[in-house]
């Protein structure tokens, strides 16, 4: 039984993402990816899967000021993995 | 609101257990809405340099002079005392500023048109002045505000609405390395080029504003960074391309690195 | 309080300088181009003694830039050249206007031929400067202090006329200290302490504000006009003599209005009717004081050293109810700095009594 060790997590401002994409390749373990759905203004948006370290390299890239970053006191361990 | 189970809630902060680390934009800011391009280079830029002064607590002794270009639309997020300058004209208003407030945290903020075409003798005279203003270049190598015309840093092949074969010397002439010029001259202390195309870029564009406003606030003269950035609309490729363009053809022109520390050059790794 | 009421022999930059800094000017910026350059030779040298700071800018296009910095941070600062120069300044003029900067500029013109890019603006927009020509270098004392005063007091740049005849004549001047109303406080000024406040401030010439995307240019633009209405009417500034019974008004501003009001002087001594209209503010122009004062001339003469320029506003002001003659023109000596042969007595009362007789002139000749 492997897990995901999920150290941190982001609020995602969707709404006001403007789907540059940039923060994709950004991301150090590849947890983001856009979303099929689109925002208000058309856009995909980032989506967050299991495995955030809460590093912020995210919102450090992002133009549009899309993250907020937080940082669990106690890792959380998601039972089952990635499918 | 995508179907995929794996996907995490991020609609709201999570309800213990947690601490935030950093918000949507930085303290310094008065707003995180804004109408520049998607992938556009240069609010990523703004929060690193926002970052830097309210690092060194330097937020109450800052004052910033603005160019003309996309990025002085972002003034109206910046919660610093700031000035709006003419294109070009940056580094003779913050010298006048600085004169009168020798203790404040003087910086420009201009983009390459503005300071290599329009306002090229400001920023070297300032710099030979050894004028105490830390100047910052914002530099894509385009004009972007009027849609991605060829400016003075534009690299020979590079594709702009007026040289569209591409920058040719013998026909455009030669772009102009701006801190590899400024770093020669002797009123400079501190002279650095970084780039915004990725995080570890982005933390080195922080630090080298750290260490040009900590020169600055030491009296060490001139200080210069320069900070290559995105601009996807002007450079007619796609966002999630920017940062490949940035490093495939702005950078390796454009060097990044310190030039410049503590007045002397630094030898090239 | 200065406690300097003695007079001393001194030429009209050193003047004008001793006076800067007795308003308080702090900073000044300039480039040296004749006849500004003593100007700038005087604050080189006295500035620092006084705390301040002088610097020898690159361009004149530097030297306006420095001072709108050092004026941002209210300062009091300064700069100036002469026409030529001031052209290269005129787009920083605009956006300092518009951004309410007070800066006080000098120009020491080479003749007249700078009027209007003194008074239509000069640069890009919609605006006006205030401007003040004095006819001395006692004047220009008073002048020079006054307009850091006005341009504090309106937040908007003030130009002070001045001319190789005032920047380069030696005058016995006493440079007292004018005691003004107290100032408004300059808490739009940037000094950087609100940083992080939610209040920090923008000196923003397109009408930008802080925390709201976008701009009114429309709003904008309408709130600095209606400023300068204000100040069209209430700063006009004149001087007349003997324009009670005058039939023929003369109308002259700066160093050439020291000859007219000489000549005007003698022949009221001999008994003719002629009388002197001096505008101080070149703009706001004093036009209801020159209607009224000439509403019962039969003919205003309009003296200046240049092709015409003020005799389009002095014929605005006179809306046709008498004519008005030009009896001044071209004038320059070789070297084009305007010492030409109609700064002279005789030649200025030869033209005011062909103005008189109602002969006509051909302003192109000097006779």
């Amino acid at each position: 039984m492997s897990g995901v060790e999920i150290r941190g997590t982001l609020v995602i401002d969707g709404e006001r993402c403007k789907g540059c994409e940039l923060c994709i390749p950004a991301c150090p373990p590849a947890v983001l990816r856009m979303s099929e759905a689109r925002n208000g203004s058309g856009y995909a948006y980032p989506e967050l899967l299991p495995g955030c370290t809460g590093c912020g390299a995210c919102l450090m890239v992002c133009p549009d000021f899309c993250f907020e970053v937080y940082r669990y006191d106690e890792p959380i361990v998601l039972e089952g993995g990635t499918p | 609101m995508s179907d995929d189970l794996r996907v995490i809630q991020t609609d709201s902060p999570p309800a213990e257990g947690a601490c935030r680390t950093q918000g949507f934009g930085s303290p310094l800011q008065l707003s995180e809405e804004h109408d520049l391009c998607p992938g556009c280079g240069e609010p990523v830029a703004l929060r690193a340099i926002l970052d830097a002064v309210e690092t060194l607590d330097l937020a109450q002794r800052a004052i910033g002079v603005v160019g003309i270009g996309c990025y002085t639309a972002l003034t109206s997020l910046i919660d610093l005392d700031l000035i709006q300058a003419l294109h070009g004209r940056a580094p003779s208003v913050a010298t006048g500023a600085k004169r009168m407030r020798p203790d404040s945290l003087l910086f420009t903020l201009q983009g390459d048109g503005d300071m290599v075409n329009e306002g090229l003798q400001e920023v070297i005279h300032a710099a030979a002045r050894g004028e105490n203003v830390t100047c910052i270049l914002l530099n894509n190598g385009v004009f972007g505000e009027t849609g991605g015309h060829m400016t003075a840093t534009t690299v020979l092949g590079q594709r702009t609405k007026n040289s569209l074969e591409g920058r040719d010397a013998a026909y455009h002439g030669h772009p102009i390395l701006i801190a590899d010029l400024l770093s020669r001259l002797g009123g400079a202390g501190y002279v650095a080029r970084a780039s915004v195309h990725d995080a570890p870029g982005v933390a080195r564009a922080r630090r080298y504003l750290e260490r040009a406003f900590e020169s600055q606030m030491k009296g060490e003269g001139f200080s210069f960074v320069e900070i290559l950035t995105m601009c996807p609309t002007g450079w007619f490729v796609p966002t999630a391309e920017g940062p490949g363009y940035l490093d495939d053809v702005l950078a390796p022109i454009h060097q990044l690195g310190e030039l410049k520390r503590d007045g002397a050059l630094v030898e090239p790794d | 309080m200065s406690a300097a009421t003695s007079r001393r022999l001194m030429e009209g930059s050193e003047a004008i300088a001793e006076a800067a800094i007795a308003a308080g000017c702090r900073f000044f910026a300039g480039y040296p181009m004749t006849p500004f350059t003593e100007l700038l030779e005087h604050l080189a040298r006295r500035l620092p003694e006084e705390g301040g700071t002088c610097i020898n800018a690159e361009s004149e296009i530097e030297a306006i830039g420095m001072a709108w910095g050092a004026a941002a941070t209210g300062a009091r600062a300064a700069t100036g050249s002469t026409g030529q120069g001031l052209s290269l300044m005129q787009e920083s003029l605009s956006e300092i206007t518009r951004a309410e900067i007070p800066l006080v500029v000098f120009n020491m013109a080479r003749g007249q031929g700078d009027y209007f890019q003194a008074t239509r603006g000069g640069g890009h927009g919609d605006y006006r400067h205030i401007v003040l020509a004095p006819i001395d270098a006692s004047e220009a004392v008073a002048h020079t202090q006054l307009a850091f005063d006005l341009a504090d007091r309106w937040r908007h740049p003030v130009l002070v006329m001045g001319d190789y005849l005032l920047a380069h004549t030696s005058e016995a001047v006493a440079v007292e200290r004018v005691a003004f109303d107290p100032q408004p406080s300059k808490d739009w000024a940037v000094d950087g302490s609100l940083g992080g406040s939610g209040r920090s401030r923008n000196l923003n010439p397109i009408g930008m504000e802080k925390g709201s995307k976008g701009i009114d240019p429309d709003r904008f633009w309408r709130r600095l006009q209606e400023k300068q209405d204000r100040i069209e009417a209430a700063e006009p500034r004149h001087e007349t003599f003997a324009t009670e019974d005058a039939e023929l008004v003369v109308v002259a501003y700066g160093t050439v209005a020291r000859f007219a009001r000489y000549v005007v002087q003698e022949l009221r001594a001999e008994g003719a009717k002629v009388g002197l209209f001096r505008p101080i503010t070149l703009w706001p122009f004093p036009s209801e004081a020159l209607a009224a004062c000439t509403a019962g001339a039969t003919r205003v003469a309009c003296l200046e050293q240049n092709a015409g320029q003020m005799i389009d506003d002095v014929r605005l002001a006179v809306l046709g109810r008498a004519p008005v003659v030009p009896i001044g023109g071209i004038s320059t000596d070789p070297a084009g700095f305007g010492i030409g042969r109609l700064l002279d007595a005789a030649v200025v009362r030869g033209r005011v009594e062909a103005a008189l007789a109602g002969r006509e002139l051909d302003t192109g000749v000097v006779v």
